[in-house]
């Protein structure tokens, strides 16, 4: 850890004292979540996403091992066996729906965390590492998602596979071979769904390894906080544990609320009522959509629609690779010293923007298609690459900054308390 | 570098969109997408109020039971039901000697005991209720090659859930006489394209190879203590019925799930004091927040010692 | 705005440690209970679901099988074998003393008063669990004239008690009841 005035771990029982001469377990956790580790005393509640990030994670590797007990990976049988747990497995509606629930649960949260982070720039030196993790973890959670989706083998479920897994016979020459690889034959079927339960059950855990090397590169720097500035003594910081353990925990409260909500009372309204049908490979859905967390991405794919060079869906496949991958770049895309976009006007009208040129992909990518819905989602993806690509770099060239806080202590007692707040700051006297 | 590259590249796939888009402009200029037939003349259903309806939702069991007679009676010729066993019938507020009788009435592929050959056996409570049909070809052969979908998600599986079981039921209409909300009579194209196709708006492709099969009041007769058994009254209680049979465990939902709130609104209430209390001790504050802080104490004794004066 | 020192002159004022605590502790203490509370869902799952409980009795017509004949059935997965006793048989297995037996019971305590003739029992060894013979037509009854389990030589009399061999016990009595008299309901 690299704050000086960092509490060092003191056992005060024999048995922690026994444990701690053998493995530096507890001693660890202590730095890292305990009181041993200082965190900037102005963070607002868009620091809570991280830890509910992690919540989701274990409830759904939870859930998800239960429901293993009970699930057959086999065509003919995988949706009686969703069934079968729905009605005769004690409890199992309720691990049902918290798994189902809890994708999109688990994406609010990391969404909210990703854009906190292009916010402050959570992304800029010296935290590039902890960026790219993230996005490493992302796309872990994309695959995830998207396999554990394919397991019900409802009609969703088979159409969904046989799309995505259709991008890849967009590449030419080495495409189908790989599209066939993929699936361990022509087309979804029981090959591709043992291999996805498979591949589904293991790259939570891969995630967790992630998640832990993300935090590692974490607690190196530090956490950011809502002005950018770094932290300079002991009084810019407090002790995670107690301050930010008990605003993390009700916080948490409040979120698992909102998710038992979904869970009891409104179970299916994220879901799609096609998935209730059965597989059938010679009946096309009306509508293909994923769930909606993948909504903005298939906005994306379903833009392109004239061939230039190269044919539109190859495109579309580059393109919505592509809108993931220049994320790794945005440290040096976006390389203005000043982090916090709150001292960053122009950045911060841009960011807006980007706010609602994402929620509109996600209306287009779960909308039906009309000429409409179309144009607007070709407008709304070519803002979003000319954001990151070319608006970012000029404007953190170019833009005038406002001048910082000497301090987070100073921020603090100014009285900016919009300095800490979510919504952007006022001047700083 | 990257800023250049990236630019290079921001460029590219925007053009290539800006391209796509004034295609679609013009596409959709010097070909304007006509109205079809569907979406001129598909009705939305109406809602259907159910007990079951909102979070604190409860079956109506004796609706259930003249739903199941429904079934029975008129959908099982052509229906499977195939996800619900005789035994979950307990749920209708039927004991076990009635749900054996019930069961009693099918029959169950199985194998004879003494020759091996395929036979029939009585149902039991564990079996599951029978197709009527051996497999999707016999179904199709004896539909005009249409399947009857198994009805024990149907409410799940159908945008519009009950209340479009319930419209398509009611919503048959005479295809020569009918006219949309605009009032425009149904084009040729809108037509059943034959005999074995039935017209109802609520259906998304308008023609449908289910005729009504409720189609006169008093169809089926409902014991004493029960509503009038009309049209619209019988296709109520089967769309209940089904919204059972996809949620059987609707009710246990909805009370574990009130259980479950109440508790965590209250731990979350715990958890604010908790956290308002912590924080207070924190050296720093801004504006007083929360009613514990010192500062907002001291400002409420402050201000009932003014009040008093 | 407060400063530094106005904080810190507040914070002396009050300090009611202990409502502070109990606060904290209240807190914890919930979502202790609430942590405790999802375990159960999580334990429960592995219990057998509702399919499994609703084959876990079974109803046997018994009016085909003549005396002297037996019949091997399922029930909660596992072969149950049903005789029905001749006289004979009967007289045979009342005639043991008791303490000859290694795991003493009458034929009164191993069926039904009035159908003493109706031999229930688990087809299970009680030794390691194989299936003995002696339910169909022409296989071995054993020394005794009632089950013989092949796999280690424990040898039931018509009574289905051990006699001979490693096994422990008689062949266990599965909780059963004539619902009618031809009809036999077992758990």
């Amino acid at each position: 850890m690299s704050f000086a005035w960092a509490k060092p771990y003191e056992p005060t029982t024999a048995l922690g004292r026994w444990i701690d001469d053998r493995m530096p377990l507890p001693r660890l956790v202590y730095g890292a979540i305990g009181g041993g580790y200082p965190v900037p005393r102005n963070l607002n509640y868009l620091w809570n996403f991280g830890v509910l990030s992690g919540l989701m994670l274990v409830v759904q590797i939870v859930t998800g091992i239960v429901m293993a007990m009970h699930y057959h990976a086999d065509a003919g049988g995988a949706f009686n066996s969703v069934e079968h747990i729905m009605r005769d497995v004690n409890a199992g509606w309720m691990l049902r729906y918290a798994h189902a629930n809890g994708a999109s649960f688990f994406f609010v949260a990391v969404y909210i965390h990703i854009f906190r982070g292009l916010f402050y720039g959570s992304y800029k030196a010296p935290r590039e590492l902890v960026w790219m993790l993230g996005l490493v973890i992302y796309l872990l959670m994309m695959a995830t998602a998207f396999m554990g989706y394919v397991l019900p083998w409802g009609q969703m479920s088979y159409w969904g596979a046989q799309v995505i897994t259709g991008f890849f016979s967009a590449f030419p020459v080495v495409g189908e071979p790989i599209r066939v690889w993929l699936l361990g034959g022509f087309a979804p079927d029981q090959a591709a769904l043992t291999r996805f339960f498979a591949l589904h059950y293991l790259l939570p855990f891969v995630i967790a390894g992630v998640v832990i090397l993300h935090i590692w590169s974490l607690h190196i720097p530090g956490s950011n906080n809502p002005t950018g500035v770094d932290v300079k003594d002991e009084k810019d910081t407090l002790p995670f544990h107690p301050f930010y353990t008990a605003k993390d925990g009700w916080f948490m409260g409040l979120f698992v609320t909102l998710y038992c909500l979904f869970i009891f009372f409104l179970p299916n309204s994220l879901g799609h009522p096609d998935n209730y049908i059965p597989a059938n490979p010679l009946a096309t859905p009306a509508h293909i959509v994923p769930e909606w967390y993948f909504w903005p991405f298939y906005a994306i794919l379903r833009s392109f629609t004239v061939d230039l060079i190269l044919p539109a869906k190859l495109w579309g496949v580059l393109a919505m690779f592509g809108s993931i991958l220049l994320l790794f770049f945005l440290p040096w895309l976006d390389n203005s010293p000043v982090r916090s976009g709150n001292y960053r006007p122009l950045f911060k009208r841009f960011f807006w923007l980007l706010l609602i040129d994402v929620a509109i992909l996600g209306y287009v990518g779960g909308a039906h298609i009309s000429p409409f819905n179309v144009a607007l989602g070709q407008i709304a993806a070519a803002y979003y690459f000319a954001h990151f690509l070319i608006i970012l770099p000029w404007v953190s060239r170019n833009e005038k900054t406002l001048p910082l806080p000497t301090s987070i202590t100073a921020s603090v007692l100014h009285g900016e308390k919009a300095e800490s707040a979510p919504l952007g700051a006022k001047t700083v006297a | 570098m990257v800023r250049i590259l990236g630019n290079i590249v921001g460029a590219v796939f925007a053009g290539v969109l800006l391209l796509a888009f004034g295609g679609t402009v013009k596409d959709y200029f010097s070909e304007p997408p006509l109205p079809s037939v569907s979406e001129e003349f598909h009705l939305e259903p109406e809602h259907l109020a159910l007990s079951s309806d909102g979070p604190f939702g409860k079956y109506d069991k004796a609706q259930l039971q003249r739903g199941l007679q429904i079934y029975h009676e008129v959908c099982s010729g052509c229906h499977s039901l195939n996800r619900v066993a005789f035994r979950d019938l307990k749920d209708l507020g039927y004991n076990e000697a009635q749900v054996k009788n019930f069961a009693a009435q099918f029959e169950v592929p199985d194998v004879n005991p003494d020759t091996g050959e395929p036979a029939l056996r009585k149902a039991l409570p564990s079996d599951y209720f029978p197709s009527p049909y051996a497999n999707e070809t016999a179904a199709r052969a004896a539909n005009n090659n249409a399947v009857p979908p198994d009805l024990s998600l149907i409410t799940k599986s159908r945008e519009g859930g009950a209340s479009y079981v319930h419209a398509l039921l009611t919503g048959y209409r005479d295809p020569k006489t009918y006219k949309n909300e605009k009032g425009e009579p149904l084009p040729k194209e809108g037509m059943p394209a034959s005999a074995t196709l039935h017209f109802n708006p609520y259906f998304a492709n308008l023609n449908l190879a289910m005729p009504a099969p409720l189609n006169s009041d008093g169809q089926v007769t409902y014991a004493p203590g029960n509503p009038k058994p009309t049209v619209n009254q019988m296709a109520s209680d089967i769309s209940a019925f089904l919204v059972w049979t996809a949620e059987p465990k609707l009710e246990n939902r909805h009370r574990a799930g009130i259980a479950v709130l109440i508790f965590l609104i209250i731990a979350t209430a715990l958890g604010y004091l908790s956290y308002q209390n912590v924080w207070a001790e924190a050296k720093r504050k801004v504006a007083p927040v929360g009613p514990l802080d010192p500062e907002n104490k001291a400002k409420r004794t402050r201000a009932t010692a003014k009040a008093r004066d | 705005m407060a400063t530094l020192e106005e904080t810190t002159a507040h914070m002396e004022a009050d300090h009611s440690l202990r409502r502070r605590d109990f606060i904290n502790i209240a807190a914890v203490s919930f979502a202790g209970v609430g942590a405790a509370a999802a375990v159960l869902p999580l334990v429960s799952q592995m219990s057998p679901s509702a399919d499994v409980l609703a084959l876990a009795s079974v109803e046997v017509d018994v009016s085909k099988i003549a005396p002297g004949q037996a019949i091997k059935t399922s029930w909660r997965k596992q072969p149950v074998f049903i005789r029905n006793l001749t006289a004979k048989e009967i007289g045979e297995a009342n005639a043991v003393k008791l303490s000859d037996l290694r795991d003493p019971q009458t034929l009164a305590e191993r069926t039904k008063p009035g159908k003493e003739n109706w031999l229930v029992t688990l087809g299970v060894c009680t030794h390691l669990g194989c299936v003995p013979l002696g339910v169909g037509e022409g296989e071995n009854r054993g020394p005794f004239g009632g089950y013989f389990c092949p796999c280690h030589g424990s040898a039931y009399d018509t009574a289905a008690r051990i006699r001979q061999g490693p096994a422990p016990l008689n062949l266990q009595v599965p909780d059963y009841e004539f619902t009618s008299d031809t009809v036999v309901t077992i758990g």
